[in-house]
C-alpha cells in the first residue's frame, strides 16, 4: 500500500541521482508511512481516522525535520524513538512506549532512507523510478516472506510466558505488566508426570535410534563411496527409500510386520523404527563428506606404513567425523520429533515428547504446549548452530574456503 | 609394478600371475569389500523398513480369514453355481454348521463377521448371533445320544473311544493340565470320518487354548453330531471290536429313529438373512484367499456377487479424498514456488555474509519440530486467535468477523506452505548459486531489457530448482498426516488422515493397506522422477 504511493509521487520526479527533493518527494512518503501507524493507533483508540491525519503530520514533520536539520543520523535516530515512546506512553502506558519506541525505531529509518536517496542503493545509478520502486517492492516481499517463515515460530516464545492459560495475548501481557507474565507453564512441564515421562521416552528413544543409525549408516556410507560398488544406484535408492516413502505408510507397514513379531508397543521396537527412519539423513551427510575426500591421503598414509586400520582411525575418521556428527544430529532430531510412526508402533509406555504434544493439540489443549515448543525451538537453535559449525570446520579440514 | 616387459606372455603381475587376472582379483576383492560395509545396514533396512512395507502390500490383497475360519464351507461353496440357485442346498449349511461350532468355541467367528460386514453391512451382526445357537443346534444331538445311553456324555468314554490306549492311559493319569498330546486310535479315521475331525478339533482346541485334558472336559455336542451323521452314513464299524463297539452298535440300530436336523432351516430359523442371497454370495465372493477387494473399495467400487460395479454415491468417498489430496498438495506446491522463488533469487544474489544470516531465516524453520510449527499456526489461525486479534484490533474486521482460518483447507494449506516452504528454498538456491551472473549482464548489454533476460536468460537456468523443489514439496506434501490432523478440521484432512482412521479406528486394515499401496505407487512414481531429474545423491541437507 504504502509502496504504491511512492509510485504516484515517485515516478517523474527521481530522474537525478543524489537526494530526492524535499517537498515533492521526503515530506509526502516519509508522511504516508507515518500515517500508516498513526491509523493503526489511532484504531486502538477507536479514532482511525484521527490517528491517520495525526500521523501523516507527525511523518512529514520527521521527514523535514531530520533531514533538514538533523545531519547526524545516530541522534535523530535516538531522539524520535524517545519522542515516538513517550507518546506511545501517554497512549497506551508500557506497553505503548514499546510500541511506540518500536514505530519511532521504524519512521526515523524511513525517513533517513528516503531523505537520504539510500533506497536506491540495490539498483543502478541509471535504473529508472519504475525500477527503483519495483527493486524496493520486492525486497519489501522478501521480508514479508521471511516474516511469514519466522514469525509463527517467534510468536509462541513470548505466548509460552503467559500468566493465563489462553493462546493468545492479553490486555497485561500487551502493557508489559508483570502480572501478564508467569513461568507457570514451563512449571507445569518439568513437574507433570505425564510430560516428564513423555521426555524422558524421547531422551531415551532417541539417542539409541541415534547410535543404531549412525553405526550402520557410517560404515556403509564408506562402503558407498568405494570407486567400484555393484548395483550402487539400487543399494543407494533402497537406503534412502525411508526419506521418501510417505511417514504414514511407513508408520502402517510397520504396525502390521513389528505385530507380527511382537515388537510392536516395545521400546526395541520404536527405536529399530526411528534408525530406519534416520539412516538416510546420515547416509546423505556422510557421503556428502566423503565426495571430497582426497584419496592420495590414504596412500600417502599407506606409503608410510600406516595399516588400514590406523588409517582409517588416524586419516579417514577426524576428515569424516563433521559429517557423521551433522548426520547423527540428523538422525537424533528426526527420532526427536518423529510423532507418526510413534504413535503406532509405540504403546502407553513409548509416549514421546511429540506425541504428548499431538495429544495435547488435539485433545485438552493446554499452554504448557508453548511452554514445550519454546524448549524445543532453543534446541534446534542449538543444534542448527552445531551443524553450521561442522559444515564450516569439515570444509576448512578439506581446504575449501568456508562459503 | 609388473615386469611385463621381461616375458613376451601375457603381462604378469609381481607374483607371476597374468597381470589381468591379478588385477581382476583385486577389483573383486575391492568390491567384495565395499559390499561387506554395505551389508549390514542394507540387511537392517530390509527387515527393519522394507518387510514391513511388503507386509502392507502384501495385507492390501490378503484374505485368508474366510479361508481359514470357514475351511468346509468354502469348499462346499465350490460346488455351488450362484447363478442357477441364488441360495445354496444343504450341503452348504452342513458345511457352515461345522464350520462355525468351531469358529464359535474358538471366539473367532465375530473377527470374520467383521471382515465381510465391510463389504456388506449387516453380516456382523448375523455371525455374532449365530455363534451361540450353533451349539443349541448340535445339542439336540447331544440330547438324544445322552437318553440312549449316558456313557454317550462320558467324557472319559470318548476319551478312550477315540484315543490311543497308550495315551489313554497316560491322559487318565493325568490330573492337572492339559496332559499329553491326543493321539489318535488307529483305524477311528476310516471307521467314523467326520466324528473323528470333530473330536480332532476338540482335542486340539482343549489342550492348546484351554490347556486342559480332552479326558476330563466336556465332548463338544458337535461331536454327537457328527457321530450321527457318521452312524447314519457310511460308518465301517462292523469290524471294530475294541472299546465302545457295543455301545456304537447299538447307537447304530436307534439313530434311525433320531430326530433329525434340517441345517439350512435351523440357520433361517437363527437369523432369516442366513437366507438372503446377498449375504451367501458375499461369502463365496470372498472365499479366495487373495482379493482384489480392498483395491476396488480404495477407489470407489464394489465387488459384489453379480460383478465390479460403482459405490452408492453416499460411500463414495475415497476418489474424493485422493483428488482432494492431489489438488491440495499442488496448491501447495505452487504456493512454495510463488514465495521460494524471490527468497531463493535473493539469497542467490546477495553478498555471502549477509545472505548466510538470512539463510537462518529459511533454516530455523527447518530445524524447528513439526509439532512446534503447527502448534504455532494452530495459536496463530484461531478465532480468538493472534492474526484475528490483530486483524480486529487494527480495525480491518470486526469483532463479529473474525476470520475461521482453521480446521478447514485454508488451515491446512497455510500451515502446510509454511512448514514445506524450506524445502522449495533450498533446492532452488543451490541451483540459482549455480547460474553465472554475467549471462544476465551479457543479456542486458545485448539490449534485453530486464524482464527479457530474465524471462528468457535466468528463468530456464533456474527451472531445475524448480523442478527439484516441487517434487521434492509435493512427494512431502501428499503424504503428510499430522497437520492436516491438527488444522484440516473435516475438510481440510488427507487420504493419511483416512489411512489412520481405518487402522486405529475402523481396523479395516486391509482398506489401509490398500490406500497406502496406492498412495506408495504415487510417491514411487515422483521419486523416480525424481531420481531421473536431480539424482537421489545429490539430495542437500541444510
Amino acid at each position: 500500500m504504502t509502496d504504491a504511493t511512492v509510485n504516484d509521487t515517485g515516478d517523474e520526479l527521481i530522474l537525478d541521482k543524489g537526494e530526492p527533493p524535499m517537498w515533492g518527494f521526503t515530506v509526502p512518503v516519509v508522511a504516508v508511512f507515518g500515517g500508516f501507524f498513526g491509523f493503526l493507533a489511532g484504531n486502538t483508540n477507536d479514532a482511525g481516522l484521527m490517528g491517520f491525519i495525526l500521523g501523516l503530520i507527525y511523518g512529514g514533520a520527521l521527514g523535514f525535520i531530520l533531514n533538514s536539520f538533523v545531519p547526524n543520523r545516530t541522534a535523530g535516530r535516538w531522539v524520535v524513538i524517545g519522542l515516538t515512546a513517550v507518546l506511545g506512553f501517554v497512549l497506551g502506558k508500557w506497553g505503548g512506549a514499546a510500541a511506540g519506541a518500536i514505530v519511532g525505531a521504524v519512521m526515523s529509518w524511513v525517513a533517513y532512507w528516503i531523505g537520504r536517496g539510500h533506497y536506491r542503493d540495490g539498483v543502478p545509478i541509471y535504473a529508472t523510478a519504475g525500477q527503483t520502486l519495483w527493486h524496493n517492492t520486492y525486497l519489501f516481499i522478501c521480508g514479508f516472506i521471511f516474516f511469514f517463515l519466522i514469525a509463527p515460530i517467534l510468536t509462541i516464545i513470548p505466548l509460552s510466558f503467559n500468566a493465563e492459560n489462553f493462546f493468545t495475548f492479553t490486555p497485561e501481557m500487551l502493557s508489559l505488566s508483570p502480572e501478564g507474565y508467569s513461568l507457570k507453564h514451563y512449571q507445569d512441564f518439568f513437574t507433570n508426570s505425564d510430560w516428564q515421562s513423555a521426555m524422558w521416552n524421547s531422551l531415551k528413544i532417541a539417542p539409541m535410534a541415534t547410535i543404531l543409525a549412525v553405526g550402520f549408516g557410517t560404515l556403509a556410507a564408506i562402503g558407498l563411496s568405494q570407486p567400484h560398488v555393484p548395483f550402487r544406484r539400487a543399494i543407494m535408492a533402497i537406503l534412502i527409500s525411508p526419506m521418501i516413502v510417505p511417514l504414514i505408510i511407513s508408520a502402517a507397514g510397520m504396525y502390521f510386520f513389528y505385530s507380527r513379531v511382537n515388537l510392536q508397543g516395545t521400546y526395541l521396537g520404536v527405536v529399530l523404527a526411528h534408525a530406519a527412519l534416520g539412516i538416510p539423513f546420515v547416509i546423505i551427510t556422510v557421503t556428502a563428506t566423503l565426495v571430497g575426500f582426497d584419496r592420495s591421503l590414504t596412500r600417502a598414509s599407506a606409503n608410510l606404513g600406516a595399516d588400514p586400520v590406523t588409517t582409517f582411525l588416524r586419516i579417514q575418521m577426524p576428515l569424516i567425523l563433521p559429517g557423521v556428527i551433522s548426520g547423527g544430529l540428523f538422525a537424533f532430531i528426526t527420532s526427536f520429533d518423529e510423532v507418526v510412526v510413534v504413535l503406532f508402533v509405540g504403546s502407553a509406555q513409548q509416549k514421546t515428547l511429540p506425541w504428548q504434544m499431538f495429544i495435547g493439540l488435539r485433545e485438552q489443549i493446554s499452554p504448557t504446549i508453548l511452554a514445550v515448543a519454546t524448549i524445543l525451538v532453543v534446541i534446534s537453535i542449538a543444534l542448527l548452530t552445531t551443524v553450521e559449525l561442522l559444515r564450516r570446520r569439515s570444509e576448512r579440514m578439506r581446504g575449501l574456503a568456508p562459503s | 609394478m609388473s615386469d611385463a616387459t621381461e616375458t613376451s606372455g601375457p603381462m604378469l603381475a609381481a607374483d607371476g600371475r597374468p597381470l589381468k587376472a591379478s588385477l581382476n582379483r583385486a577389483l573383486r576383492r575391492q568390491k567384495l569389500r565395499a559390499l561387506m560395509l554395505i551389508a549390514p545396514l542394507l540387511i537392517f533396512i530390509l527387515v527393519a523398513f522394507i518387510a514391513p512395507i511388503a507386509d502392507m502390500l502384501f495385507r492390501s490383497v490378503e484374505n485368508g480369514i474366510v479361508e481359514e475360519t470357514l475351511p468346509r464351507t468354502v469348499e462346499a461353496m465350490d460346488e455351488w453355481d450362484a447363478d442357477a440357485e441364488p441360495v445354496p442346498g444343504e450341503e452348504v449349511y452342513f458345511a457352515l454348521f461345522r464350520d462355525m461350532f468351531v469358529a464359535s468355541e474358538k471366539k473367532i467367528h465375530t473377527r470374520l463377521g467383521s471382515r465381510l460386514n465391510y463389504e456388506t453391512t449387516g453380516i456382523s451382526s448375523i455371525f455374532r448371533q449365530s455363534g451361540r445357537e450353533v451349539e443349541d443346534i448340535a445339542e439336540i444331538y447331544e440330547d438324544q445320544f445322552d437318553d440312549l445311553n449316558e456313557n454317550w456324555t462320558e467324557e472319559i468314554f470318548w476319551a478312550e473311544l477315540m484315543g490311543d490306549p497308550d495315551w489313554f492311559a497316560e491322559a487318565s493319569a493325568t490330573e492337572d493340565g492339559p496332559g499329553p498330546d491326543f493321539v489318535l486310535k488307529e483305524g477311528m479315521e476310516d471307521r467314523l470320518p467326520l466324528t473323528t475331525e470333530a473330536y480332532l478339533a476338540f482335542a486340539e482346541f482343549t489342550q492348546t487354548e484351554d490347556e486342559d485334558n480332552p479326558a476330563s472336559e466336556n465332548v463338544w455336542p458337535l461331536v454327537h453330531a457328527m457321530l450321527y451323521h457318521d452312524l447314519t452314513g457310511d460308518a465301517a464299524i462292523d469290524g471294530y471290536t475294541g472299546f465302545g463297539s457295543e455301545e456304537l452298535q447299538a447307537a447304530k440300530e436307534a439313530v434311525a429313529e433320531f430326530e433329525a436336523v434340517n441345517y439350512k432351516q435351523a440357520f433361517l430359523d437363527i437369523d432369516e438373512d442366513w437366507g438372503s442371497a446377498d449375504v451367501m454370495q458375499t461369502i463365496k465372493v470372498y472365499s479366495p484367499t487373495y482379493t482384489p477387494g480392498y483395491f476396488l473399495t480404495a477407489v470407489d467400487l464394489q465387488l459384489n456377487p453379480e460383478g465390479v460395479e460403482a459405490q452408492p454415491d453416499d460411500q463414495a468417498i475415497y476418489l474424493k479424498l485422493f483428488w482432494r489430496t492431489v489438488w491440495m498438495s499442488l496448491t501447495i506446491t505452487v504456493a512454495t514456488i510463488l514465495l521460494g522463488y524471490p527468497v531463493a533469487f535473493l539469497l542467490a544474489n546477495l553478498p555471502m555474509r549477509v545472505s548466510s544470516l538470512l539463510m537462518i531465516l529459511v533454516l530455523l524453520p527447518f530445524w524447528t519440530s513439526l509439532l512446534v510449527r503447527t502448534s504455532a499456526w494452530k495459536v496463530l489461525l484461531q478465532q480468538q486467535g493472534v492474526i484475528n486479534d490483530v486483524l480486529v484490533w487494527s480495525g480491518l474486521i470486526n469483532e463479529a468477523g473474525r476470520l475461521v482460518m482453521i480446521n478447514n483447507q485454508l488451515g491446512t494449506i497455510i500451515a502446510m506452505t509454511h512448514i514445506l516452504l524450506p524445502f522449495m528454498i533450498l533446492p532452488l538456491y543451490s541451483v540459482m548459486a549455480t547460474i553465472p551472473p554475467s549471462f544476465v549482464r551479457a543479456a542486458k548489454s545485448l539490449g534485453a531489457t530486464n524482464v527479457t533476460a530474465f524471462r528468457r536468460v535466468y528463468f530456464p537456468q533456474s527451472v531445475p530448482g524448480i523442478g527439484a523443489g516441487s517434487i521434492l514439496v509435493f512427494i512431502l506434501a501428499i503424504g503428510y498426516y499430522i497437520t492436516p490432523a491438527l488444522v484440516g478440521g473435516t475438510t481440510g484432512i488427507f487420504i493419511s488422515n483416512r489411512i489412520a482412521y481405518h487402522i486405529s479406528s475402523s481396523l479395516n486394515w486391509g482398506l489401509a493397506a490398500a490406500l497406502g499401496t496406492i498412495l506408495l505407487a504415487a510417491v514411487l512414481i515422483l521419486y523416480w522422477a525424481y531420481d531421473r531429474i536431480v539424482g537421489i545423491d545429490n539430495v542437500k541437507l541444510g
